[in-house]
């Protein structure tokens, strides 16, 4: 197996009194679906919110290809490559849905201020515009491109703002809970389009409650609970673990609410 | 949309017609006052675009914005009159120098929001003006500095009222311009991502803390240049208009007209000024004394109703009811100046595509 | 350029210190400091006063009312005219003058705020800005820009303290906010009324769940911020000169103390008006008078840069109200 494209090692958080996170550690390889899952308030949010740089560790490390990125800011992170979606969807509501994903591109651009305040910016213009409906065509969201973000359905929203993380090209996914809400259609279509994602030599980390999704996408399953990790595994392997079976009481396959979650 | 040849964007006709009007308007006569006030209106207007861009582009509240037009004003006088400077150094000075002090504090303001930030605007400013009024063996004290010599470039003076006319309007035109530039790029499109979510523009790598202080570097820029103009238009600095009363009809121009949008400046600088003079001139009419009270009301009531009613400005708000109702395309929430009122008419008059 | 250039008078002619100055003779500094502290009390309860009415605007609404200032205007040149022109017994223009002054800041509320519900911060800090300069221009046509002058509320020979010198109507001052800060007190502790704008303040949605409706609550802490503002007004008219731009200052020194007390909490905002006015007087006594202002701005300056949440938070709060 080659060098690991993310390593956590040693992650804590508190909040005041409250350990968020405790002592967590992983590694996630190139073009690996990780799946994080865990109750409510296990600290999967606040895992991403370190690794995307929203706010840095109390104590361990982060490392991306050999970057070292706790600590860095969240704007420098990104440009090493680091792309996510939010739990309670960030999409730029005062733009196109052309406008959102041309966002993505942010990194690759290359105007300068004052070559934007003199106007030589066309070309890049017509290749981020060029590029940015390309993503919008995977996610067959090309025909609206020109509508205002917020007009699209709870569902497309989400494919979205997939769309956008995806246009940042980058080599670490993060998507948190991106079904959340959806119906059971609408979640189909987003799994298969994170399916179709792994072709692309990314590394994608996955925060789901919905358990069918988690199964049929990922390569590889971390377990949190209050903040600590539980199990980590083969999707097969953590669903039979008797530990994580033990912290979900009374859960049994395929029982519970509309997605399978685990309250 | 999938058409991506390089097409005249609309907002260089936009400007075009401004230009156009501009340069026709003393052709066809008009009184030394009426000029007065457009010149007075292209360097407001100056100093308004830079507000904009900050209150509506990078989502920032400055209630001080008159210090570093004064700023760029006493700079002017002071090496045009204490060191014998040539005039034309004085306009890069006054942008180096407002620049400087607006570089050095951006970043700590701008780790305040909102109201505090607000106040904090409000209480540079002042110390500004304090400064202004007090630091007498440099900037004159109360009475100011007097004596500015006009504005010489080349060897060409500016000393009639219609040479600083055109002389002010073309560097208020290549302000928007380079505005416009600024607004239609990636830079354009970070302002407004930070305006949406600032997490999630830090998400794409865009920089927050840089790009809020170039916006305010650029406008303590615009607005000094436009104080350096000032003073060499009227050859005297005091500090009396460089204070809270000025910095707040700045914002006043800039609600009015629309603070997302460039456009709004020159039409919130115009609709205020021209109101004001209406007033000064109709006023006497109905009361027996001045008009100066009753403009100071019907400012008040004005901004109240401006925003209450049309919170996006008078720009936005008349294009967004000609493309609703004749149109009938779906807004959206505060987009940008693309669909100027006037530009389809025009497209379909020179049958142009597009 | 008129009303462009029209007075940015922002010095308040709060020279009480000249008052009180023993004239030409030195004074030992601990003397000196004593009479700063006294002057400083009683300019500080009026910022107080002020500080408070922004407080208890702000968290009911979300609101920075930069109109407060003005309540104080109108709280002053009101008593001047029922008072001193029109010749009312005292008490009855002191009510009448808080009443109105009280319904004008209610309108406001129901006129300009409430139909803009979902403003943004700027659009809602430019429209009471729009509010304080029409009312600034109101009180223009109607009293000028003359300044004005109102005898104190009791004659009486000054006071003696130690070595300071204490105006009756200092003590107007410190008694009328004393009652006015505690009669808030007993109002928001002990009637429902008051128990449902602090509802309001600390949770709006359970709030409104039990009844309260969010929209009366921000028109009456409109109403008492009002109030508030024009108690001090009309207190302090006898020892300064009242003209129609005193309320910029005034709002924007109410606002430090407010700040200084971490806006969140009312006895902050007494205890920073008192702060605030007692370091203004000292610092006019030993520096100069035009620094008066200055210090004010500094002060606002360093709270906002270094303490954002106040002289008695705990931890930084830099969200200004978003």
């Amino acid at each position: 197996m080659s060098a690991p494209t993310l390593q956590v090692r040693g992650l804590h958080k508190s909040f005041g009194g409250v350990t968020a996170v405790h002592d967590v550690s992983f590694e996630a390889y190139l073009g690996q679906v990780v799946a994080i899952i865990g109750p409510n308030g296990a600290g999967k949010t606040t895992l991403f919110n370190m690794i995307s740089g929203v706010f840095p560790p109390d104590d361990g490390e982060i490392w991306l290809n050999g970057h070292r990125l706790d600590r860095l800011p969240q704007h420098t992170i990104a440009t090493l490559g680091v792309a996510r979606t939010f739990q309670n969807m960030q999409l730029f509501s005062n733009m196109t849905v052309l406008e959102n994903v041309m966002m993505g591109r942010y990194r690759h651009e290359q105007t300068s201020f004052i070559e934007a305040a003199l106007g030589l910016t066309n070309r890049e213009e017509s290749q981020t515009q060029a590029v940015a409906m390309q993503h919008l065509e995977r996610v067959s969201l090309a025909k609206k491109a020109d509508l205002p973000a917020s007009s699209l359905p709870l569902g497309e929203q989400r494919l979205l703002e997939l769309a956008r993380a995806l246009a940042v090209e980058p080599r670490l996914l993060l998507l948190d809970e991106p079904t959340a809400g959806l119906n059971a259609v609408d979640a189909v279509r987003l799994a298969a389009t994170i399916g179709r994602i792994q072709a692309n030599n990314v590394t994608v980390l996955l925060v789901e409650h919905d358990m069918s999704m988690v199964m049929s996408v990922a390569d590889w399953v971390v377990v949190l609970n209050y903040g600590e990790k539980l199990a980590e595994g083969r999707p097969e392997k953590i669903q039979t673990d008797p530990h994580v079976i033990e912290a979900y009481l009374g859960q049994e396959n395929g029982q519970g609410n509309a997605n399978g979650s685990w309250y | 949309m999938t058409d991506f040849r390089y097409r005249l964007p609309d907002r260089y006709w936009a400007l075009g017609l401004l230009v156009l009007l501009l340069v026709l308007l003393p052709v066809f006569g008009c009184s030394p006052y009426l000029l007065t006030i457009m010149i007075f209106i292209g360097l407001y207007t100056i100093i308004t675009i830079g507000l904009c861009l900050l209150m509506g582009y990078a989502g920032q509240i400055s209630l001080g914005q008159a210090a570093f037009y004064g700023l760029g004003a006493y700079t002017s006088a002071i090496v045009t009159t204490k060191y014998s400077f040539s005039s034309w150094l004085g306009l890069p000075l006054s942008m180096a120098l407002t620049g400087g002090v607006a570089f050095v504090i951006a970043r700590p303001i701008f780790r305040l929001k909102g109201n505090y930030l607000a106040m904090a605007t409000l209480g540079l400013g002042y110390i500004f003006y304090i400064m202004f009024s007090q630091v007498a063996d440099l900037t004159g004290g109360p009475s100011g500095l007097t004596g500015v010599p006009y504005l010489s470039i080349a060897g060409w003076a500016f000393d009639r009222d219609i040479e600083y006319y055109y002389l002010v309007w073309a560097i208020a035109a290549m302000v928007l311009l380079a505005s416009l530039h600024i607004i239609n790029s990636r830079v354009g499109r970070a302002l407004r991502a930070i305006h949406a979510s600032e997490v999630a523009a830090r998400s794409m790598g865009v920089d927050i803390d840089r790009l809020k202080a170039q916006i305010f570097v650029i406008s303590a820029m615009y607005a000094g240049l436009a104080g350096s103009l000032y003073a060499h238009y009227v050859t005297f600095v005091s500090p009396s208009p460089f204070g809270f009363h000025f910095s707040v009809m700045l914002v006043v121009m800039a609600a009015v007209g629309g603070l997302a949008t460039v456009w709004g400046a020159p039409f919130g600088v115009a609709v205020v000024v021209l109101l004001t003079e209406a007033l000064r001139a109709v006023a006497p009419r109905f009361t027996g004394h001045g008009s100066a009270e009753y403009e100071i009301i019907a400012f008040g009531i004005l901004l109240m109703l401006v925003m209450i009613y049309i919170p996006q400005g008078v720009v936005q708000g008349l294009s967004g009811i000609y493309l609703r109702r004749l149109k009938r395309r779906p807004i959206a929430a505060r987009m940008d100046s693309r669909n100027l009122v006037m530009l389809p008419v025009l497209r379909r008059w020179f049958k142009l595509r597009g | 350029m008129g009303v462009l250039q029209a007075s940015s008078g922002l010095y308040t002619q709060l020279e009480i210190s000249d008052n009180f100055k023993a004239g030409g003779a030195v004074v030992a500094f601990q003397d000196q400091l004593l009479q700063y502290v006294v002057t400083g009390l009683t300019t500080g309860a009026i910022y107080a006063l002020l500080g408070v009415g922004f407080v208890a605007i702000y968290n009911v609404t979300g609101i920075i009312n930069f109109a407060q200032g003005e309540t104080a205007m109108l709280g002053a040149l009101l008593m001047v005219s029922l008072n001193g022109h029109m010749g009312l017994p005292l008490a009855l223009a002191f009510a009448l003058t808080v009443v109105i002054v009280a319904a004008i800041g209610a309108t406001l509320h129901r006129l300009a705020i409430r139909p803009a519900r979902n403003a943004s911060t700027v659009a809602l800090i430019i429209i009471t800005i729009g509010a304080s300069i029409a009312i600034r221009g109101i009180a223009l046509v109607a009293w000028g820009t003359n300044s004005y002058s109102l005898p104190a509320f009791t004659g009486g020979r000054p006071l003696h303290l130690w070595t300071a010198v204490v105006l009756p109507q200092s003590l107007w001052v410190l008694g009328t906010a004393f009652v006015s800060v505690t009669g808030l007190y007993l109002f928001f502790r002990h009637t429902m009324l008051g128990k449902a704008v602090r509802a309001c303040a600390v949770n709006r949605l359970a709030a409104r769940l039990m009844g309260v409706n969010h929209d009366q609550m921000g028109t009456l802490s409109f109403a008492l911020g009002a109030a508030l503002g024009a108690v001090a007004g009309a207190v302090i008219a006898p020892l300064t000169y009242a003209t129609y731009d005193m309320g910029a200052m005034l709002g924007l020194k109410g606002f430090v103390a407010a700040i200084l007390g971490g806006l969140a909490s009312a006895p902050g905002a007494v205890a920073g008006g008192l702060l605030l006015g007692v370091l203004e007087a000292t610092g006019a006594g030993l520096i100069s008078s035009g620094a008066k202002n200055a210090i004010a701005f500094a002060i606002l300056l360093i709270i906002l840069f270094f303490r954002p949440g106040g002289l008695f938070a705990t931890r930084r709060d830099a969200s200004g109200g978003l």
